[in-house]
């Protein structure tokens, strides 16, 4: 069985970020990009679905820029086998995106697609679904476990309230969440072996799809500050204040 | 011009995000209507009937849609959409499951968890965990999309008088089916919708001292309780406790945050809580930057003692 990971590049997780003052957006000159978080954890996850036999072939995909390849090679040096860059310039969205993968997806024959529940840049969380609608195929979002069964995959997902197990017929769609697994970190003779690995680059038009944005963006602001209050000197203090000043409680 | 709000239930009740995503709709304009898909959700139709604003209620009662399983809910919704112009859900783990799939089919954009409207085809939403705030205007005929609940008040659960109809179910595409679901019992409030929250962070040191030091104030407080994602991470409690730009976006009344020292992440998650105060033993956490009372202090003995004053 082939996984398909589909990965973005995004703005790292501990950065700072910073809105433009002209407010068109957040500041991305000279800042540290990196996979998307729960993309790291999708790849992962495909490793050890082939490394427990369960899968043949871990084929890496992203979207974007020329500098997605950075990306593609990191998904290669954790283990991904070859790469594929849908490359434009064009802002991508999320709509846009599941359309290149859908593609791809027909193009290379997965019965599994894993990818990360959400990027942490625009926090959308819409990817992993799209793809499934417009491939017809069933989905488990959220998921914290996977187990490859007999034309099936045991999703467990996370849920409101709790946790709900799914049997998915394949092929399919997962999205992971955080304690789907812990991703390893790729040694330096993975990282040199990823170099040499392949990596093809399409363009959305070989693909057939048209890629132009739905939304378009009014303007970006910094969000409401919230001002520091004051520190109270003890446990007594503390009830005062939360009685007789900001009455929350009885 | 009319809105399909696609209610947030479990068969049995229709939730309180449900009222949320009503008055997004208010906001927004025109005649609401609120689509129940469920299995013997009579009882779910009959009070969203009454939700105040609501003209009609759609009821779709079958045996798949007990579940709430994305494909058959997606389908069904897209068989319905001829004729609004917006459709709605809680940024629920529901709601972020299926609306995605309907936008797809419907080949429309989706906008995610909004916290205000604009105008209708315009709407701002947080990006980079709450660190920028983007206002994007939708060119799509249809807008499909989930509401932040802690962006707008809940409407009024009684004093409308909707109609109720059936819509044909569709067919079954059998492609996922339920196993089983683990959910968190507990007799405390749930995290979205309490007025007190109690919240865990790395602090605590295990899981057991979590339980032993937070619950006595839980309780006294009638809290629900959440934790950050270092606690989680630390296997300290289930994930469903998490606040956070991953976990639950919350605004209680008073958020308490014990032994949690405000990564970003975790204020994405409750920044916008009506009072938050923390307890922290170390004066230079970045918890204190955004706390209206804080209190530098060992938790073990604060903890106990403020149980204690309550």
């Amino acid at each position: 069985m082939k996984i398909l990971v589909p990965v973005k590049r995004v703005i790292d997780y501990n950065v700072k970020v910073r809105v433009k003052a002209d407010g068109t957006g957040v500041d991305l000159a000279n800042v540290k990009m990196s996979m998307n978080p729960f993309d790291e954890i999708a790849v992962e996850e495909a490793m050890r679905l082939k490394e427990g036999g369960k899968a043949t072939e871990v084929v890496a995909v992203s979207c974007g820029v020329t500098a997605c390849q950075e990306t593609l090679r990191t998904a290669m040096a954790i283990g991904a086998d070859r790469a594929i860059l849908v490359e434009t310039d064009v802002e991508l969205q999320p709509l846009a995106v599941a359309k290149l993968l859908a593609a791809v997806a027909k193009k290379e024959g997965p019965q599994l697609i894993i990818l990360g529940k959400q990027a942490i840049d625009d926090d959308s969380n819409q990817t992993g679904q799209m793809l499934a609608a417009l491939l017809g195929w069933s989905q488990a979002t959220f998921a914290s476990k996977v187990v490859i069964g007999d034309g099936k995959a045991t999703v467990t997902r996370e849920i409101d309230g709790g946790l709900e197990t799914l049997d998915i017929s394949l092929p399919a769609i997962v999205t992971t969440d955080l304690r789907l697994n812990e991703p390893r970190y790729a040694t330096l003779p993975n990282i040199m072996k990823a170099k040499k690995k392949p990596l093809d680059v399409v363009k959305p038009a070989d693909l057939g799809v048209d890629v132009a944005p739905r939304l378009s963006t009014v303007s970006v602001a910094e969000p409401p500050k919230r001002s520091a209050g004051v520190k109270v000197a003890d446990v007594a203090q503390l009830v005062d204040k939360l009685k007789n000043e900001a009455k929350v409680i009885a | 011009m009319s809105l399909l709000v696609i209610a947030e239930h479990d068969n049995a009740s229709l939730k309180a995000a449900t009222l949320n995503a009503v008055t997004a709709a208010a906001r927004i304009g025109g005649e609401i209507h609120i689509l129940v898909a469920g299995s013997g959700c009579g009882a779910v139709a009959e009070q969203a009937a009454k939700v105040a604003g609501v003209a009609k209620v759609r009821v779709a009662d079958a045996a798949h849609y007990g579940d709430q399983t994305a494909e058959n809910l997606a389908a069904l919704i897209v068989a319905n959409a001829a004729g609004y112009t917006h459709i709605l859900a809680a940024a629920t783990s529901n709601g972020k499951n299926t609306l995605p799939r309907v936008a797809a089919l419907l080949d429309v954009a989706q906008i995610s968890e909004i916290i205000s409207v604009v105008d209708a085809d315009t709407f701002v939403r947080p990006i980079y965990a709450g660190n920028a705030m983007a206002t994007v205007k939708s060119a799509d005929a249809v807008k499909v999309i989930t509401v932040r609940t802690t962006g707008f008040d809940a409407a009024a659960a009684t004093g409308g008088a909707a109609t109720v109809e059936a819509v044909a179910a569709g067919a079954d595409l059998g492609q996922s089916k339920l196993i089983g679901r683990e959910l968190t019992k507990s007799a405390r409030p749930e995290l979205g919708a309490a007025k007190i929250i109690v919240s865990g962070g790395r602090g605590m040191g295990s899981g057991e001292n979590y339980h032993k030091v937070l619950e006595p104030l839980a309780d006294k407080l009638g809290a629900a309780m959440g934790a950050s994602r270092a606690a989680v991470d630390a296997g300290f409690v289930p994930n469903d406790y998490q606040v956070g730009q991953t976990g639950k976006i919350v605004a209680p009344q008073l958020y308490i945050a014990i032994g949690i020292s405000g990564a970003i992440q975790h204020l994405a998650g409750m920044k916008d809580s009506k009072v938050i105060v923390a307890i922290n033993k170390d004066p230079d956490a970045p918890i204190f930057q955004v706390a209206d009372y804080g209190l530098v202090a060992d938790l073990f003995a604060a903890v106990p003692e403020l149980t204690a004053a309550l």
